[in-house]
């Protein structure tokens, strides 16, 4: 490591993300960070003061041991760091992603007293892919099998990082997928020019080498119910990831006119079903170009479909949200990429009615102007109707993103498994246990739609709890 | 990878499949369907299982081509696989001993109501079936039909087979006659289901209909298959596909449905040319 006095450390400004510019990125799918060269790389980790007590440790959902890591990266040994990383996340090229930093490891960091922090997430998917293009992705070690078999539901990053865990300690375990494809709202939800689908197919390879089986094409509930899972396949336990993936709608008129997705539908025949690749693909997708397309919401998921909408052609592309910025959920990152490419905001703003023509397709979006009144059960100030502040919008497609909530289809064929009144299964916060005996679950079916990161750490928290229970036979 | 063990046209355009699917063919209801994909560029579409064969491990679906992936399924024979066969999805039909119970089949849509004849058969039901098709050589099932029903009708609109006329008019036919009906299940062609609600509407038989919105996951997850039953959307893939006739807004349906009408002539066309292309080389290589 250098030497530096925290002093000058403090004086090195934060070293930006190399970008693709705004103009070419919103017209395609590439990924739009480009990454940290090495030499950037070991600069910002030079910002990084070696705090005693690192804060930002306590900021990590997971703690990652992020002192030592960014230690390791200041000395340039790189692939030792994100073996470092590697012990608490299983899944670094993807949460140095995804996850929201600002409020999370970043927002912990004591640097940001003085002015920005370190760039952490930026530090983690800089080693992972170090890693991955040095072609030395370490294969965990894996124990001798012990003949005890785990099934897992569902393989977004709760059910992957469950099945890393347990197949590392020597389990016998199949994860079971609805999809074709591996990987949950990671494959069909967020869009490849934020993640890649490679890392994320990258990361699956490596479970398959260590011996996870995959069973894609398989709902549980429908082909096996989870009685059956345990009475005729023989599995000892069983996770549950299924993840919050039942959209929300408005409950507004015109919501089912032709021209009126939800968010996951947008994003499941771009992402999943490659509709931007129409007619190579065969799933189609409307073509927006010289349309004018409404994102209702403010999360990722609206970002990640009106960023989408622009790059499908779209001549204007507006996010409309009923709070203002600072209420929005979306990562800071997400929200500022989406300025920089055109997007235009319409805050404090609410959809009250779509109106369409004869044919049933939408033409127009009715609004309303909102004002901020006190802070709600969230914690965020309640958004009010402005009367008589209604307007109208000429509109060709409407994509509504306002979260999704947990779909039912596994409780409703396991009545036994309790779930909470917003639907979500019930678990003990420290086992992850569910209320029958042998399944645990975790993830956004547990939590309601959160973040990737806590997902991973929740499969990972469940199975060290199945570890437990298949080892001792205590419930 | 899903193997097509038997394949065979039951008439023009319309073909039969029997693929190895073990654990579907066993846990299959009556009224649940199917979502198959056929390779790596396909699209998801959804195909109602017809039949099931729990000893050999197969289920059946009934292919009509009317467009560019059912055009491509319906050249597949046996011996081929199709990529991915995901199911058994959506609700089973509700099956009760109503009375007499009336199954109307249009088109394909033979092939849908099929199985739930027969549950309805099973459940002790006085089963009337009313089978349309345009013509007579595009009547399907009309055996298998037979055997599960106390009364069989078909209809042609042409006339060229049984009853000349609408599956429709046969239906009010049979009320006009004083029969008492119990129970309608409707499955075809948009404005065939539509009319059938229209005529049992008054006489409040309770009517159901099977509905064909487009999906793609067919889990619940991307509510592009909802459907407006009594105002209020359901998604026809986790809640239907079977409705309360009465209470479908099959304006919306429809509407709905033509969405990407363009995209799928394009995409039709696209692969017709391929086609005729693909079959042009292959008379080369032959001649040679
Ligand atoms: C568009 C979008 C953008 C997002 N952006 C971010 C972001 O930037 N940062 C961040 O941290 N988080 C983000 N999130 C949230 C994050 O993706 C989720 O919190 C996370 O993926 C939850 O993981 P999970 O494993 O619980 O479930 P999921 O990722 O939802 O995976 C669940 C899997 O289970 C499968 N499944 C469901 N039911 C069954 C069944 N019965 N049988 C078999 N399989 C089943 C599903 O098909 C799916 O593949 C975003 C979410 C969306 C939708
Ligand atoms: C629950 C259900 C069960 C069905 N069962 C059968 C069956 O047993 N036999 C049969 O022949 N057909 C069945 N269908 C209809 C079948 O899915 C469509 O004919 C098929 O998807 C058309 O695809 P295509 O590419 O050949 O035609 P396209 O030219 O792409 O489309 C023709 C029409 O089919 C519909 N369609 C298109 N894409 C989809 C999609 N992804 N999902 C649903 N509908 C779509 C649209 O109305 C479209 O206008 C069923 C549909 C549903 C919803
Ligand atoms: S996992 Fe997320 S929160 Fe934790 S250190 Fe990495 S980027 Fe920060
Ligand atoms: S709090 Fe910031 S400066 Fe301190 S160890 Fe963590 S990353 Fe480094
Ligand atoms: S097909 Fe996606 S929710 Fe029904």
């Amino acid at each position: 490591m250098s030497k530096l006095t925290p002093k000058e450390r403090l004086k090195i400004p934060r070293h930006p993300m190399i970008e693709q510019d705004p103009m070419e990125r919103s017209h395609n799918f590439n990924e739009v960070n480009l990454g940290y060269t090495a030499q950037l790389a070991m600069a910002e980790a030079d910002r990084c003061l070696q705090c005693p007590k690192p804060t930002c440790v306590e900021g990590c959902p997971v703690h990652i041991q992020i002192k030592d890591f960014i230690g390791l990266i200041a000395e340039g040994d790189f692939l030792g760091a994100v073996k470092k990383i590697k012990e608490d996340n299983a899944l670094p090229a993807i949460c140095g992603r995804v996850c929201p930093q600002e409020e999370q490891c970043e927002e912990s960091c004591v640097v940001a007293k003085r002015g920005e922090p370190v760039a952490i997430g930026h530090l983690e998917r800089f080693v992972a892919d170090y890693e991955r293009n040095s072609g030395k992705i370490e294969i965990p070690e894996v124990k001798k099998s012990n003949g005890k078999k785990v099934a897992i539901v569902g393989s977004g990053p709760a059910g992957l990082s469950c099945a890393k865990d347990l197949c590392a300690k020597g389990y016998d375990v199949t994860v079971f997928e609805a999809l074709h494809e591996l990987g949950g709202v990671l494959v069909y939800g967020i869009p490849e020019f934020r993640l890649p689908k490679d890392i994320v197919r990258t990361e699956i390879d490596g479970l398959k080498k260590m011996g996870v089986k995959f069973q894609t094409d398989t709902i549980i509930g429908r082909l096996y119910t989870i009685d059956e899972l345990f009475e005729e396949e023989g599995f000892d336990a069983v996770f549950l990831g299924v993840g919050a993936g039942l959209p929300w709608f408005l409950g507004i008129e015109g919501e089912n006119l032709d021209g009126v997705y939800s968010a996951n539908e947008f994003l499941t025949r771009v992402n999943l079903m490659k509709a931007y690749k129409f007619p190579e693909y065969d799933s189609p997708i409307l073509d927006l170009h010289g349309k004018n397309v409404a994102v209702f919401g403010g999360g990722n998921t609206a970002m990640d479909a009106v960023r989408t909408a622009l790059r499908l052609g779209a001549k204007n592309a507006y996010i409309i949200y009923r709070r203002s910025e600072k209420e929005m959920p979306a990562r800071v990152e997400e929200v500022k990429h989406a300025k920089e490419e055109g997007v235009q905001f319409m805050l404090l703003t609410n959809p009250v009615r779509l109106i369409g023509d004869d044919e049933g397709w939408l033409k127009a979006v009715e609004l309303i102007k909102m004002e901020l009144g006190e802070p709600d059960a969230s914690g965020r100030r309640r958004p009010i109707p402005i009367e008589g502040s209604n307007f109208t919008m000429d509109m060709d497609v409407a994509i509504v993103a306002i979260g999704n909530g947990p779909n039912p289809l596994i409780m409703k064929t396991t009545p036994e498994i309790e779930v909470s009144k917003r639907n979500t299964i019930v678990v003990d916060p420290e086992t992850m246990k569910t209320s029958k005996k042998g399944v645990f679950a975790g993830g956004d079916i547990v939590t309601g739609g959160a973040t990737v990161i806590l997902a991973m750490g929740a499969g990972r928290k469940a199975a060290a709890a199945i570890d437990e229970y298949i080892q001792t036979g205590k419930w | 990878m899903f193997k097509i063990v038997d394949a065979r046209f039951l008439a023009e355009n319309i073909k039969k499949f029997e693929i190895e699917a073990p654990r579907i063919a066993k846990k299959r209801k009556a009224g649940q369907f199917v979502i198959i994909r056929i390779d790596e560029y396909g699209e998801r579409i959804p195909l109602t299982i017809a039949d099931s064969n729990v000893e050999k491990g197969t289920i059946t679906i009934i292919v009509q081509g009317v467009g560019k992936t059912t055009k491509e399924l319906n050249m597949k024979e046996a011996g081929d696989s199709i990529l991915d066969v995901v199911g058994p999805l959506g609700q089973p039909s509700h099956i009760e001993n109503f009375g007499t119970a009336v199954s109307i089949g249009g088109g394909v849509g033979t092939a849908i109501a099929y199985p739930t004849a027969v549950a309805l058969k099973e459940a002790g039901n006085y089963v009337i079936t009313i089978n349309g098709a345009r013509s007579k050589d595009l009547v399907i099932l009309e055996d298998e039909m037979k055997s599960v029903s106390d009364e069989a009708y078909i209809t042609t609109d042409d006339g060229s087979y049984g009853f000349h006329g609408f599956v429709t008019q046969k239906l009010q036919q049979l009320i006009d006659e004083g029969k008492k009906l119990d129970f309608v299940l409707a499955i075809g062609p948009i404005p065939m289901m539509k009319a059938v609600a229209d005529v049992t509407r008054p006489y409040g038989i309770k009517t159901v209909v099977s509905l064909n919105p487009i999906m793609i996951d067919g889990t619940g997850m991307c509510g592009g298959c909802r459907v407006l039953i009594n105002g209020k959307p359901k998604f026809a893939c986790v809640d239907g596909p079977e409705f309360d006739a009465h209470a479908v807004d099959f304006k919306n349906l429809a509407d709905r449905n033509r969405t990407y009408r363009e995209y799928e002539q394009e995409a039709l066309k696209r692969f017709e040319e391929h086609c005729r292309l693909e079959k042009q080389i292959k008379e080369m290589k032959e001649e040679k």
